[in-house]
């Protein structure tokens, strides 16, 4: 654990592809100087065509060149600069030209946007010492993300896209920030009191039985061809009859939960415990090791991949199962509850934020189970790294 | 374990294995297979007999049959005087198999300690045979690493050493030096004759070295393949203390030899 081993990273951009991406970048400058870069509304209520400012361009060309010029640190921080001066005078210009962009600015922004991949490639190849390079391996998808956010806004805006179709993330972000207690309520009401307690039984319940169905072989052959029909049910049909039989309260939702996930965890932990390696057994049974020794010291570590495996499938079929079935059925408040109201109010913006919620309550809780992987089958082969 | 016994610790004439014509077939899809076939072997205390023979002749399966690995389908074998499945559940025997199988999410330690946990010794009790037996195999300063940190030698190394921990007084061991290289493997053969003398263990040991047979032996059994039977039985009988020395002296050198046609009049059956 405490060597500083550098896994090797592959290129997120082939080698040869670099310099042709940098010329394209610097052609769809130039050919914006030439196109205009919005239409605005002149006194007269007739569009004209805005020129592009030379300014803009000149910085993008310059950071263009120099990352050819310069390839060390100098190069990578030019390039940034240019590729991020840019994007940012476009946002911030960006309001003024809502559903007006012309030419100039899509080319401006696809300029920049090749010059910031090119960051990113070359901040990826990067070597560094201890945390530096931790703190580049956590920039680098925050870089690639702000991207996805900022073309997504650049293109909503500039476009002129209704807001209902598509809201840009700047009006996500501000009515996330204006319903926090909303979507806390919801999220206790979907996540806390649904999500997780079903995750729990729904778990913990696959577990217990797959111990069982070990010991009893008969159950094996019995109940694994009905676990397989079972979860094949669609979530849609089994919904509607929970709520039915249990109310519009978290139960129902917990039913649909432990429906949905009893039978990945009951299946992979089956095979799990079926996965350890015949000398490994008979080395069991030359110490005339008991059944629950040998389950304990050998099948049981041996099957914490598929364990694992199953936990991390599960975290996210928790997370539908919980929200697909407040559509059929709630109390007035719940994650699915708003997404299907608000979205018959049109309020798409509220839907979305819900949509964010929903995201990172299920990339953390799948991100929790991961690190708790990584702790404990480091030992595996695919972990090992 | 045993009560104080009063015998000289010389070879004693009590039989530890005791296998009357035993025979054991494999079903398989393409027909059975006669792994052993009329086996006669009688091991007596304080013996180390040697299984040589080429691939396939059914060593392997013959050392599971002693440990109730594998069940005879033929013919009858007692393992101090018991059956092999009481045998096994006495804890009577040590057993390094032909891989090292150490458990991965175990440091090197914690895998010589397996069997002590289960056996249910005492903390201090598993430390100090972790510690005396990591050193019979100089893997000392090796016990934090994990088993996919080591060389295969040195993993086979370790299992060897989890197997000694056990300190059974029969040690079946399937090619255990199969993996070393020569210098650790003349080491490991001078450290486990000194722990045989010392002890006066049975061994039954599976190998493909007529050196390494001969060295350490007090019997050679040569079988011959398909089906798997006793060819010949070699009494060996250089003096028990010996050093690896022993193997320019003429009489090592005639040992061997009758191994070798042994082991050449077994491969003519194939043709
Ligand atoms: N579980 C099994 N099922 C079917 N056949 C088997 C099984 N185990 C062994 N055999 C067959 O029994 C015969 C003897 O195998 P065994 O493993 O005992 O050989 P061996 O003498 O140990 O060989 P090696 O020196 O290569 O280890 C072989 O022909 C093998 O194919
Ligand atoms: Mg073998």
């Amino acid at each position: 654990m405490s060597e500083t081993t550098v896994a090797p990273k592959t290129p997120t951009l082939p080698e040869e592809w670099r310099e042709p991406l940098i010329w394209l970048a610097i052609l769809c400058t130039l050919i914006a100087l030439f196109v205009p870069l919005a239409f605005l509304a002149g006194d007269d209520g007739v569009a004209k065509p805005l020129r592009t400012p030379a300014g803009l361009c000149v910085i993008l060309i310059a950071g263009a060149v120099a990352s050819v010029r310069f390839k060390g640190w100098f190069g990578d921080i030019l390039l940034f600069l240019s590729a991020h001066v840019t994007a940012g005078i476009l946002l911030f210009m960006l309001p003024a030209y809502t559903g007006a962009a012309g030419w100039g600015f899509w080319l401006l922004l696809a300029g920049s946007w090749l010059l910031a991949w090119q960051v990113v490639t070359r901040l990826s190849d990067r070597r560094l010492n201890g945390y530096k390079q931790t703190l580049l391996d956590l920039a680098i998808p925050i870089l690639f993300g702000l991207w996805l956010l900022l073309l997504w806004e650049m293109i909503v805006v500039g476009a002129g896209v209704p807001y209902v179709l598509l809201p840009p993330p700047s009006q996500i972000g501000a009515r996330i920030a204006e319903s926090l207690p909303l979507l806390w309520a919801d999220f206790q009401q979907t996540f806390l009191l649904g999500v997780l307690p079903g995750y729990i039984i729904g778990c913990g319940a696959g577990f217990i039985v797959a111990v069982l169905v070990d010991k009893v072989p008969f159950l094996q052959r019995g109940l694994l061809p009905v676990g397989n029909m079972a979860s094949a049910l669609p979530i849609i049909g089994v919904a509607p009859i929970m709520v039915m039989w249990f109310g519009f309260g978290p139960s129902s939702k917990i039913a649909v939960v432990v429906i949905m996930i009893f039978f990945p965890m009951l299946v992979n932990t089956v095979a799990g415990f079926a996965a350890a390696g015949n000398m490994e057994k008979d080395l069991m049974r030359t110490y005339a090791a008991s059944y629950g020794q040998t389950l304990s010291k050998l099948r049981l570590p041996n099957a914490m991949p598929f364990i694992f495996n199953a936990l991390k499938i599960n975290s996210t079929l928790a997370l539908i199962g919980a929200i697909v079935a407040e559509f059929f059925g709630s109390p007035t408040v719940g994650m699915g509850f708003r997404i299907s109201t608000e979205f018959g109010r049109l309020n798409t913006d509220l839907v979305w934020a819900t949509i964010a919620v929903a995201a990172l309550a299920g990339s953390t809780f799948y991100g929790l189970i991961a690190l708790v992987e990584r702790r404990i089958t480091f030992w595996h082969p695919s972990a090992r790294g | 374990m045993n009560e104080p016994s009063l015998k000289e610790p010389d070879v004693s004439e009590k039989s530890v294995i005791q296998i009357d014509d035993l025979s054991l077939i494999f079903e398989t899809n393409d027909g059975p297979v006669h792994a052993l076939s009329d086996i006669d072997l009688s091991i007596a205390e304080g013996e180390f007999v040697s299984l040589i023979g080429p691939s396939g002749c059914g060593k392997t399966t013959l050392l599971r049959v002693i440990a109730d690995l594998e069940r005879a389908t033929a013919g009858s074998i007692t393992v101090n005087g018991v059956s092999p499945e009481q045998a096994r559940l006495n804890r009577a025997y040590g057993y390094v198999f032909q891989a090292a199988a150490l458990y991965p999410w175990r440091t090197i330690d914690r895998n010589i300690a397996l069997p002590l946990e289960i056996m249910g010794l005492s903390k201090e009790e598993q430390n100090s045979r972790i510690a005396k037996n990591l050193d019979l195999v100089n893997l000392t300063g090796f016990e934090k690493k994990f088993p996919w940190q080591l060389s295969g030698g040195m993993q086979q190394r370790a299992s060897i050493a989890r197997a000694l921990a056990v300190e059974p007084d029969l040690l079946l061991m399937d090619e255990p030096f199969g993996a070393l290289d020569e210098i650790v493997r003349d080491h490991l053969n001078e450290q486990l004759l000194k722990l045989w003398e010392k002890t006066n263990k049975t061994v039954v040991f599976v190998t493909h070295s007529i050196p390494e047979a001969v060295f350490l032996s007090t019997k050679i059994v040569v079988m011959s393949p398909r089906p798997g039977r006793v060819h010949d039985v070699i009494d060996c009988n250089l003096p028990r203390e010996r050093t690896l020395d022993v193997r320019e002296t003429p009489q090592f050198l005639e040992i061997a030899h009758r191994v070798r046609e042994g082991l050449r009049a077994g491969h003519s059956y194939d043709d």
